[in-house]
């Protein structure tokens, strides 16, 4: 076993150490407020390849891996955890999906431009009525003579309403129940059937994009079925357990920026005449942020390292990865914000932005709770 | 156009420095080694001109311990295309004797362009670019914020205090850059990867017994604290005093 990052892994964490200081850092507190998703920014980093690390060179790839995908994803985070949907919703969703599940056409129509960020992607689960319950979907896609009808309307959708093509479950026989779903690849764009719309009331991640989207006899062609009919679900489940990675990662960055900034703002701020890191209660909030930090940080190592090696199905790691970082980035934004008492409740600060953002976590792709019930399924079956 | 780049290893900037080796050394344990920032930018216009002319190679050069090998690669995904590291392990510090060994190496290499940063960021002579350039007798300009080529010849821009100086040059010349001259490319993941496949010489440094020795480091003295001399106008001729008699700042 061995624990040292190769000589490339290190330059790629270094890339994505610049990349967020200086190129997303800056504007960042102007376009939270904005709730701007900054498109210069989602080229750039298209362009540095962040979103080929699993991919093939022959679509456009760099085959650097899943570990050096969640180092980047970690960099990233720990300036800001918006600007790291766009692993999720072009390489770990759609593409890494599609090369998994799709034929030769859809690879090319579509991987080489989620990687180089021509095309902007999405997944569409969820809705307002099945969340958690991703078998409890409503909308249906009624197959035609030349294609599918798409009736249905998703909800909390990342990048809804700025996606170029998305993922999207839907019943193509709904007496089958989960074996019922499958999965079409759809042009978002120049569809009259599609409408969409921004959700404005999230509590953080303003700088990524979220939406619904209401899909009316929305017709679309035989070709974008992505496997086989009554694969969706199984397909579901495999994307979650690739997305949940880059979630996992996610939280690993917000808690290292938390304790970061929480061990600089201790050293600085002085109280009773010494700096408040002096204080035995405040050493005790930043031991733990920094203990959960690293313990999220191995387990998503190890999950990441799993896939590298070939073992993509590894659920029981994702999941264990995915819920202890999630609730790593919440506490250690609790504890942050504690530590920079009344600038903690600042927005002038980011500690609360890193909060508001932590607090996604606990829901997105997954709950807490279900990956706990993933967990507990595979222990218990062992 | 063909580009020959000095690369030296240096601490990175953030890392805090602890002397080491007798008290005449930088203590490498625990330190994380860049590019000098200098030197990045002697890379990043290598590249622009090689990119601009469509065609040329870049060399990338490096005196220093084995481990100058993994800044080298850093300026291939940059976007250099070959290299050669001459061995170091002593951590020669006589600017005179690593001069000469990197002029030595020079001496068997085509070039129309040879670039350096202003100066190497650990020890901050500033002096190995326009010592190399005086050894191949060949022109030197230091400190350049702008450099255009054309027609064998090169136009730089240097700013003083006086002023902005624009310069041309015949090539075969030297450079020195300054911060301000480009702002250096992040590597393309792509190109990482690449960077190990390019080939990299590695040979000893010839390097004659240097004339200069560190005798002693110090860590620079602590920072007194501040003091408060009092508030509002009254406080005035108290602290104009003060700066006078005490700082010997006025
Ligand atoms: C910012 C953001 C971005 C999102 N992006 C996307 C996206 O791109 N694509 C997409 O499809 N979805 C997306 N979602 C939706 C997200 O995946 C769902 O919100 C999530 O799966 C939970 O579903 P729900 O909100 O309907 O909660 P529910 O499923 O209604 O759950 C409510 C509560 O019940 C608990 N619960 C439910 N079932 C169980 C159980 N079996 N055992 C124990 N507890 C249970 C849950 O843990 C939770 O606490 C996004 C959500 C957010 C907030």
């Amino acid at each position: 076993m061995k624990f040292d990052f190769t000589e490339e892994q290190k330059s790629m964490m270094e890339v994505g150490r610049d990349f967020a200081e200086k190129d997303i850092l800056p504007t960042q507190e102007e376009d939270e407020k904005a709730h701007h998703f900054r498109k210069e920014t989602f080229k750039k980093m298209a362009e540095l390849g962040f979103f080929g690390c699993v991919i093939p060179e022959k679509y456009g790839g760099n085959e650097t891996g899943h570990l050096c995908a969640a180092l980047l994803t970690e960099e990233i985070a720990r300036v800001s955890a918006s600007w790291t949907l766009p692993f999720n919703m072009q390489m770990w969703g759609p593409a890494f999906t599609i090369l998994n599940y799709g034929n030769e056409e859809q690879k090319e129509k579509y991987i080489p431009a989620l990687v180089n960020g021509d095309v902007i992607g999405a997944f569409a689960i969820t809705e307002p009525n099945s969340g958690s319950d991703v078998a409890g979907m409503g909308t249906t896609a009624t197959e035609t003579d030349d294609g599918y009808i798409l009736n249905g309307q998703k909800m909390w959708i990342s990048n809804a309403q700025t996606a170029d093509m998305s993922l999207v479950y839907a019943y193509t026989d709904k007496a089958k129940k989960h074996k019922g779903i499958s999965c079409f690849l759809v042009d978002m764009k120049n569809n009259p059937g599609i409408k969409t719309a921004a959700i404005e009331t999230k509590l953080g991640l303003f700088c990524a994009p979220t939406g619904e989207i209401a899909f009316e006899d929305a017709k679309i062609p035989k070709s974008a079925l992505l496997g086989q009919k009554g694969d969706g679900f199984k397909i579901c489940m495999w994307q979650l357990n690739n997305t949940r990675l880059g979630c996992a990662a996610r939280g690993v960055g917000i808690a290292r920026g938390c304790h970061e900034h929480a061990i600089k703002y201790a050293l600085e701020r002085t109280q009773f005449g010494q700096p408040i890191a002096e204080f035995e209660m405040i050493q005790d909030q930043l031991a733990l942020m920094y203990v959960e930090y690293e313990a999220a940080r191995l387990l998503v190592l190890k999950a990441a390292y799993e896939k590298d090696q070939g073992n993509i199905g590894n659920t029981l790691s994702v999941s264990t990865a995915k819920y202890f970082a999630g609730e790593a980035a919440v506490n250690a934004s609790g504890l942050a914000m504690k530590v920079f008492g009344s600038y903690g409740y600042s927005s002038e600060y980011p500690v609360e932005r890193f909060f508001r953002d932590a607090k996604s976590l606990q829901t997105v792709e997954g709950t807490s709770n279900i990956q706990k019930v993933i967990i507990a399924r595979a222990i218990l079956s062992k | 156009m063909n580009i020959v780049v000095c690369v030296k290893r240096v601490p990175d900037t953030e890392t805090k420095i602890k002397i080491g080796g007798e008290g005449t050394k930088i203590d490498p344990a625990g330190v994380e080694f860049i590019i000098s920032p200098f030197d990045e930018f002697a890379v990043e216009e290598a590249i622009r001109i090689k990119e601009k002319l469509g065609k040329g190679e870049i060399t990338i050069l490096s005196l220093g311990p084995a481990d100058a090998q993994t800044i080298m690669r850093k300026a291939y995904a940059m976007g250099a295309d070959k290299g050669t590291h001459l061995n170091d392990a002593t951590e020669c510090q006589d600017t005179l004797a690593e001069a000469q060994a990197l002029a030595a190496a020079l001496k068997g290499m085509q070039f129309d362009l040879l670039l350096f940063g202003k100066q190497a960021v650990d020890y901050d002579n500033g002096a190995v670019g326009v010592q190399v350039a005086r050894l191949l007798n060949i022109p030197v300009v230091s400190r350049i914020i702008k450099l255009d080529v054309a027609d064998g010849k090169a136009t730089v821009e240097r700013e003083s205090d006086m002023g902005k100086e624009v310069v041309e040059v015949k090539l075969p010349a030297a450079f020195t850059a300054e911060k301000g001259l480009n702002e250096p490319r992040y590597p393309k993941l792509m190109d990482i990867m690449k960077a190990k496949k390019k080939p990299l010489e590695e040979k000893p440094a010839q390097l004659e017994a240097p004339k200069l020795t560190i005798v002693k480091m110090d860590y620079p003295p602590a920072r007194p604290p501040g003091k408060i001399v009092g508030q509002g106008e009254e406080s005035v001729p108290a602290l104009v005093n003060l700066l006078k008699n005490e700082a010997k700042a006025l």
